[in-house]
């Protein structure tokens, strides 16, 4: 499908889009407090977020514009086992209820501001806290990445070709990003939230009605993966083990990300996290609802040659221009809002635990501030870079290996506030088992996330993220068991003598 | 270690056994089991987890 310009879409997308770049720019003067840390203002926001704030915040960060192109995307290729992300986002928010307020709260009694800090608070041992925030780094780059070709699916689809609305719509970003902090896409996600809410009702309530109903849905779906022989609208047995392993994988790896846990350390309380974890669910119905538009796009017989289209037609050719230009916006403006979370949140890991920890150690509260906000502008070029000069698999692989690689630091940042009984080291080498073995796992299948583990005759199949948290968890607890035995056997030496 | 933590858990042995939901019948509203079934558990889980945070929050309170 070659796209034409429709002018009413286009309007209706360029009027949204500078509303939100006014509301941005206007965020710095909102709620502004005195407090001692000018990072502590820029990188969270003053850490006073209530509940209703960080609902939005925390939703519109980790439902990004990639998860709404994608997710659909999947169910369209596969069907059924596209939909493992809802068990996904159902397991992930029980973790954040049972974990999030405990990590908040050892934040905010020491001002740490990053994961990385928590870690280094915890067990007083550089290498683990520069592990826990490389990987942190490293894991978002391509993050940022894929949230450029969210934008760039939406302007083909509107018909903008070329790369400079690509370039002016992250050059907006950047320096939204670097005047107001995070209070700009706090105050933004609340908008885009809103828009996507908007949307996704009316497309679940009127697209079946073209449709013929929701049963017509499945049905002409499940006729077009017959006809083309792959997917389907139910798992086979096969990916039973594939479905589950991917849901509870992507669930614990989610809040390691240090855009999400940004949205965390930015809350006002250990409750608001509590209460979050409560109703951030209702954006799991929409991430349903929209994945199901990926069974839709065989119902409306759009004929796509690359899947991540299926949304943007969709709308195109089942709405008026302006609401597909309202869509479009929404998913455009989806993409800025977690973009610049992620460039806040590596930002601050940069500054934290890498400039005050090696490069300069006496950074003043006010040169830290100054060395994130440089360091934000620097990822979005990079990851701006990143998507102009390098082929679009690559930000996708490298993506699908950033999740197997801060699945690998949660043992170091969450076994901590629950017990002492692990050493840094154990952990340390635990992290790099999983790290490196994830890493080998993914190379030998393709950079396909599943591999198939044999047994004689008997095979299963599971995510390899979570197959190297287990060799990363059984190194952690076999070196800390080792060293722990070692002490008790100085000590008693010790005594004896 | 309360007891009221091992709610949390439900949701994970609700999802975790596939061939238990991975069938059309019974359909709902035209969605086939599989799709309303997981659906469901969306505010299943939001309202166990509210559980969890009622029971508590009471306690805590109790405690002074």
């Amino acid at each position: 499908m070659t796209a034409e310009i429709d002018w009413a879409a286009l309007a209706v997308f360029v009027l949204l889009l500078g509303l939100v770049t006014a509301i941005g720019f206007g965020a710095a003067r909102w709620r502004r407090i005195k407090t001692l840390s000018p990072l502590e203002e820029w990188g969270l926001g003053g850490r006073q977020f209530g509940t209703w704030i960080t609902w939005f915040l925390i939703g519109g960060d980790i439902y990004t514009a990639y998860t709404m192109i994608a997710v659909p995307a999947l169910v369209y290729a596969t069907g059924a086992f596209g939909f493992f992300a809802l068990p996904y986002t159902i397991l992930v928010y029980p973790f954040v209820f049972a974990v999030m307020p405990i990590f908040w709260k050892v934040a905010k009694k020491n001002n740490y501001m990053t994961a990385a800090d928590v870690v280094y608070g915890r067990y007083g041992y550089r290498p683990l806290e520069l592990a826990v925030a490389l990987t942190g780094v490293i894991a978002t780059m391509p993050y940022i990445a894929l949230q450029l070709i969210g934008i760039e699916t939406v302007f083909h689809t509107l018909g903008i070709t070329g790369k400079l609305p690509l370039i002016a719509a992250f050059l907006i970003l950047a320096l939204n990003t670097y005047s107001s902090g995070l209070r700009a896409p706090a105050l933004i996600a609340v908008v885009k939230d809103t828009m996507i809410y908007i949307v996704v009702i009316a497309a679940i309530l009127l697209i079946p009605f073209k449709l013929g109903g929701y049963s017509a849905v499945f049905e002409t779906a499940d006729a077009a993966f017959l006809a083309k022989g792959s997917g389907g609208i139910l798992l086979t047995p096969a990916q039973f083990a594939p479905y589950v392993s991917l849901a509870l994988g992507s669930a614990l790896a989610l809040f390691m990300y240090p855009h999400a846990l940004t949205g965390i350390l930015a809350s006002a309380s250990a409750n608001t996290i509590r209460k979050n974890a409560i109703l951030l669910p209702a954006y799991s119905t929409v991430l349903a609802l929209l994945a199901l538009m990926g069974l839709m796009g065989h119902a409306a017989g759009l004929k796509l040659t690359n899947n991540n289209d299926v949304v943007p037609f969709l709308f195109k050719t089942l709405f008026p221009g302006w609401f597909a230009g309202f869509a479009f916006a929404a998913i455009a403006i989806g993409a800025m809002v977690p973009a610049a979370i992620m460039s806040i949140g590596a930002a601050n890991l940069f500054t934290r635990n890498f400039w005050k920890a090696y490069i300069n150690p006496d950074v003043t509260l006010a040169g830290e501030a100054k060395v994130a906000k440089m360091t934000s502008l620097a990822l979005v070029a990079g990851a701006l870079l990143f998507i102009l000069f390098l082929p679009t698999q690559f930000a996708l692989d490298l993506q699908l290996l950033g999740g197997l690689w801060i699945l690998q630091t949660l043992p170091a940042v969450i076994f901590g506030l629950f017990t002492g009984w692990f050493r840094s080291l154990g952990l340390l080498l635990g992290w790099a088992a999983g790290f490196l073995g994830g890493s080998w796992l993914a190379w030998l299948n393709d950079f396909k996330p599943l591999h198939t583990l044999h047994f004689g005759s008997a095979s299963i199949t599971l995510y390899s993220g979570l197959l190297a948290l287990a060799v990363n968890i059984a190194v952690a607890i076999l070196v800390s068991a080792v060293l722990r035995r070692a002490a008790r056997g100085d000590r008693d030496l010790a005594g004896v003598n | 270690m309360r007891l009221v933590w091992l709610i949390l858990l439900i949701p994970f042995a609700a999802v975790a056994w596939v061939p238990f939901y991975n069938h059309t019948t019974p359909a709902l509203f035209g969605f086939p089991f599989f799709y309303w079934y997981q659906l469901l558990w969306v505010p299943l889980t939001s309202l166990l987890t509210y559980l969890v945070y009622r029971t508590l929050a009471r306690d805590s309170r109790d405690d002074g």
